[in-house]
């Protein structure tokens, strides 16, 4: 049986995470669980939950900058944002239909939790990682003990960057309690361009030429004919063939301006149509959440595999033959979602090998728990980063009671 | 300011010391002569000057990785150099210590257009980068105004800003690669032509680490591809209180401009006596506002700037006609500091980050303590991302003005703090700031620090005298101690 704590202010944290020192039981740390399915898992008995620490303490939306309790719904977050037409930049993804965790609809996860796994959507290639976007914390470390870094401005190079640190650090480190995050205006316009029928290479050139292009592109993906039928845009859905899309945001004239170039430069890599409004927001999300891989009897492992783009056409090429394979890319290719039959165990072993020719790394997102407990989810580690990871580790939570092994056996 | 007492068992050591480096790094290598050591005895915070034991400049990661085993072994401190334009003492020299200098590293590896990113040694210029690519119309966004001096490997360290970083983020955001050796002489890469280098993000770590953690070997960054227009708009405004209002106004009409600054009167002044850039002297602050984009993006959005600026009583705007005259609307910025130089025998420079809203009370502060310490006070601001550098006049020869510069800067920056802002935005803390470190931290933050310093170099070999105030030893910081209510269930809610 398991015991969930739900702390709801930063003092009860604080007495938990002593109370779990002074009596060497690990906790798990977790938001609202909306990513608990993914990494290593931990089997412990008790849980440390943050859904109840809410609340936006500041936001001021002439300053971009918003502060709030770590557990703070991306829900209510986002809310608040669109009331002053602002954004997250980094799109963070709900990863739940992906993971078959279903709360009911929505925008899951919390604010902490986006931050701690440093997921970042599509808009990554322009607009940076949740981890840019980060600027200060307040969080109770292995210790027991309170500490903070950063600020509530962007331009801070006071100490080190701590921030950097626990964003990707999957509370590993120290249980974050309230967050300060950069926001940014919502783009006037987004439109879409599609290019139909491109196939892998000729969908990262075009991918390429577009994102070497003035034109400030903010998402490029690539869905193979495949993938296409599940979409709710019906340009995509009833496209026949691949689809290649690269997303424009900005000021109404620009972006238009710039969509008819794009799509006059595309022209050659097949034919082309343009998503408004609605429909591009609504392609991106799909994107975003990996709606093609989510079906409700979609069981298949699925990598996510960050890799410097021009590489995408070999690696996909060298891992696309296994059973039942399908690949999507985005990030102009720089990001590969590989999908891969369940029982398929011989692919971990070539998958790493793969990427790991690249200098990239690949990282299990969706797997059965027993295959998560045996294979590392994580890309191992030179042993050199290892070690400094682990002496990182011991530095902040020399006990190991915060979520130990999520990330890596040991640390 | 108090180093670290230096190690006089090590200087005694110092010709065989330069024997065993000239073994790793042979001929003119190694720095031995005391005129020569001389050139190397302050960065660009010049009130602070220590000539280093030894200088050694290398010219490979190899040689790098031995010269650092050596000094670990030897117990020798060793402090990183790039071109020393710092402006917070972070390449200060220690009497007892090797300078290692990394200018011979600067060539520029590879340039890959099509992952739009180029690989550096940490010697290469800042300027030297953008030059490399603009051929094909590509930059690289940071742009500190030192980029025709300072190295790369310095901007990793110092995280270093400029006027676009409003709009293309700071050096962290346009790193995506590091080759970097640890004290211990370990050779290791992070990141590389791919996004978001997983685990730990030792990346964003050691970007802006200030060299206390590991020496940057090698160099990953973006790079993008230049808009197809820019132009710039100088509006004049009677006071800054409007100017920073304007630019309120700008950020929250949902523009986010290429660059936004700001320059209060005695600044507009300075520069422009000093390059001619056509600032209007009647005005009380200053903004350069720089649009980026299409050239119909590029005119839709000026046309809304300079309707937001007359709403906050502008009393004057151009716009920049041609790429000339964009220069030279930058060039009065970017000369700021040398133009205060012409007009006071020595300026401090400072540091601060403040949320914009607080200006008003920040400048109308600034003037009181100006008139207290009877120094004059020049500010140029990022203004988009409330970065001040207020420059403080004063005459070195004149005894005890330094001390007052100097105590003056400190109640600026307490001030920053204090209103929600931080100690430095990008110059760093270096030797300058590391007194006031307490000012922002508690113990226990400055503590977690310090632990990460340990994971990195146990010994604190590298670098050290910098950013930290008080210096403990690895092994006290490490101990765990247990709290109390040992086996007491904590009072919370429970499922
Ligand atoms: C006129 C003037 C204008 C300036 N304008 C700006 C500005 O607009 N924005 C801004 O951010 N800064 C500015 N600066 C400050 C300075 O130029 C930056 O901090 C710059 O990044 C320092 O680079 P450098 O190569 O000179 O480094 P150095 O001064 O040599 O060293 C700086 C720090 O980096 C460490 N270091 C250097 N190289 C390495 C390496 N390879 N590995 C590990 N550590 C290393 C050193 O130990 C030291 O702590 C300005 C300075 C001057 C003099």
């Amino acid at each position: 049986m398991t015991t969930t704590l739900k702390p709801e202010t930063a003092d009860q944290v604080r007495e938990a995470v002593q109370w779990a020192g002074g009596n060497e039981t690990p906790l798990e740390v977790v938001g609202s669980g909306s990513k608990r399915a993914f990494g290593r898992p931990t089997d412990l008995a008790y849980t440390l939950e943050l859904r109840a620490l809410t609340g936006i303490s500041l936001y001021e939306p002439e300053e971009l900058v918003l502060s709030a309790a770590a557990g703070t719904p991306l829900a209510e977050i986002e809310r608040a944002l669109a009331g002053a037409n602002q954004q997250l930049d980094f799109e963070p993804p709900d990863f739940r239909r992906l993971l078959g965790i279903d709360d009911g609809g929505g925008r899951g996860g919390t604010l902490g939790g986006a931050i701690a796994c440093n997921f970042s959507g599509p808009r990554r290639i322009k607009a940076g990682a949740a981890r840019d976007h980060f600027l200060g914390f307040k969080a109770i470390s292995g210790r027991g003990e309170d500490f903070k870094s950063g600020g509530r401005v962007v331009k801070n190079v006071t100490g080190y960057d701590l921030s950097k640190l626990m964003a990707g650090s999957w509370g590993t480190l120290g249980v974050m309690t309230e967050v300060t995050v950069k926001v940014l205006p919502a783009a006037e316009k987004t439109r879409t361009v599609l290019v139909m029928g491109a196939d892998l290479t000729a969908a990262v050139e075009a991918m390429t030429v577009a994102l070497r292009s003035p034109y400030d592109v903010s998402g490029a993906a690539h869905l193979p004919a495949g993938l296409t039928g599940t979409s709710e845009v019906s340009y995509v859905r009833e496209a026949g063939g691949a689809v290649t899309a690269v997303r424009i945001e900005g000021p109404g004239p620009s972006v238009e301006y710039r969509c008819e170039v794009l799509r006059r430069e595309l022209g050659r890599f097949g034919q082309t149509e343009e998503l408004h409004g609605m429909n591009s927001s609504l392609f991106w999300a799909e994107v975003r959440d990996l709606i093609p891989f989510a079906g409700a009897g979609d069981r298949r492992i699925v990598w996510r595999i960050s890799i410097p783009p021009q590489s995408a056409p070999a690696v996909v090429d060298r891992l696309a033959g296994r059973a039942g394979a399908d690949t999507l890319l985005d990030w102009g290719g720089g990001l590969v979602w590989l999908a891969v039959e369940a029982a398929d165990d011989a692919a971990f072993d070539e998958v790493r090998a793969v990427v790991a020719e690249t200098g990239g790394h690949a990282t299990l997102i969706r797997a059965a728990e027993e295959i998560r407990a045996a294979v590392p989810v994580f890309q191992p580690q030179a042993d050199a980063v290892a070690a400094l990871s682990r002496r990182i580790k011991a530095g902040l939570d020399p006990l190991g009671v915060l979520n130990p092994g999520r990330m890596y056996a040991g640390v | 300011m108090k180093m670290p007492e230096p190690d006089r068992e090590v200087i005694e050591r110092r010709a065989a010391i330069a024997t065993a480096l000239r073994e790793i790094v042979p001929g003119e290598g190694v720095i031995d002569d005391l005129d020569e050591r001389r050139a190397y005895e302050a960065d660009g915070l010049t009130a602070y000057q220590t000539i280093p034991m030894l200088v050694v400049l290398p010219e490979t990661t190899e040689q790098i990785s031995r010269i650092l085993r050596y000094c670990h072994e030897e117990g020798i401190k060793v402090v990183p150099r790039g071109a020393g334009t710092s402006l917070s003492g972070g390449a200060l020299p220690l009497e007892d210590g090797v300078l290692l200098g990394l200018a011979k590293l600067n060539r520029v590896l590879d340039i890959d257009y099509d992952n739009r990113c180029a690989v550096v040694q940490p010697g290469v210029t800042n300027l030297a980068v953008t030059q490399a690519v603009s051929g094909e119309g590509f930059y690289y966004a940071p742009d500190p105004s030192s980029q025709i001096a300072c190295t790369i490997g310095g901007n990793i360290a110092e995280n270093s800003g400029g006027v676009h970083c409003l709009k293309y983020g700071l050096t962290t955001n346009n790193v995506l690669g590091l080759e970097v050796v640890l004290i211990d002489g370990e050779v290791f890469r992070i990141g590389g032509k791919h996004l978001d280098a997983e685990g730990y993000d030792l990346l964003g770590l050691l970007t802006g680490s200030e060299g206390l953690l590991a020496v940057v070997t090698e160099v990953t960054v973006r790079i993008l591809r230049a808009p197809e227009t820019a132009r710039a708009v100088l509006i004049g405004f009677p006071t800054s209180e409007d100017a920073g209002a304007c630019v309120s106004a700008v950020i929250g009409a949902g523009i986010i401009p290429g660059g936004m600054e700001m320059m209060d009167r005695p600044a507009i002044k300075a520069a422009e006596e000093f390059v001619e850039a056509g600032y209007p002297l009647d005005a009380g602050a200053l903004l350069i506002v720089e649009l980026d984009g299409p050239e119909t993006e590029v005119d839709d959005l000026i046309a809304r700037v300079e309707g937001i600026a007359r709403k906050h009583n502008a009393l004057t705007t151009r716009i920049s006609e041609n790429e000339e005259e964009r220069e030279r609307f930058w060039a009065g910025r970017k000369a700021a500091f040398p133009a205060i130089g012409r007009i006071s025998p020595d300026y401090y420079c400072m540091d601060g980050t403040i949320p914009r809203h607080q200006l008003p009370k920040v400048l109308a502060r600034m003037n009181e303590l100006s008139e207290d310490y009877g120094l004059r006070v020049a500010n140029v601001f990022h203004a988009g991302d409330g970065n001040l550098h207020p420059l403080i006049l004063y005459d070195a020869n004149e005894p005890g003005e330094l001390e007052k510069a100097e105590k003056f800067g400190a109640d600026i920056l307490r001030l920053c703090v204090e209103v929600g802002g931080v100690l430095t935005g990008e110059h760093g803390v270096g030797v300058e700031k590391r007194d006031l470190m307490g000012a922002m931290f508690s113990e226990e933050d400055l503590n977690q620090q310090q632990r990460l310093k340990c994971a990195f170099d146990p010994a604190s070999l590298l670098n050290p005298g910098k950013v930290f105030p008080t210096l403990h030893r690895c092994a006290e910081l490490g101990r765990v101690h247990i709290h109390g209510g040992k086996t007491r269930f904590p009072d919370i809610p429970r499922f």
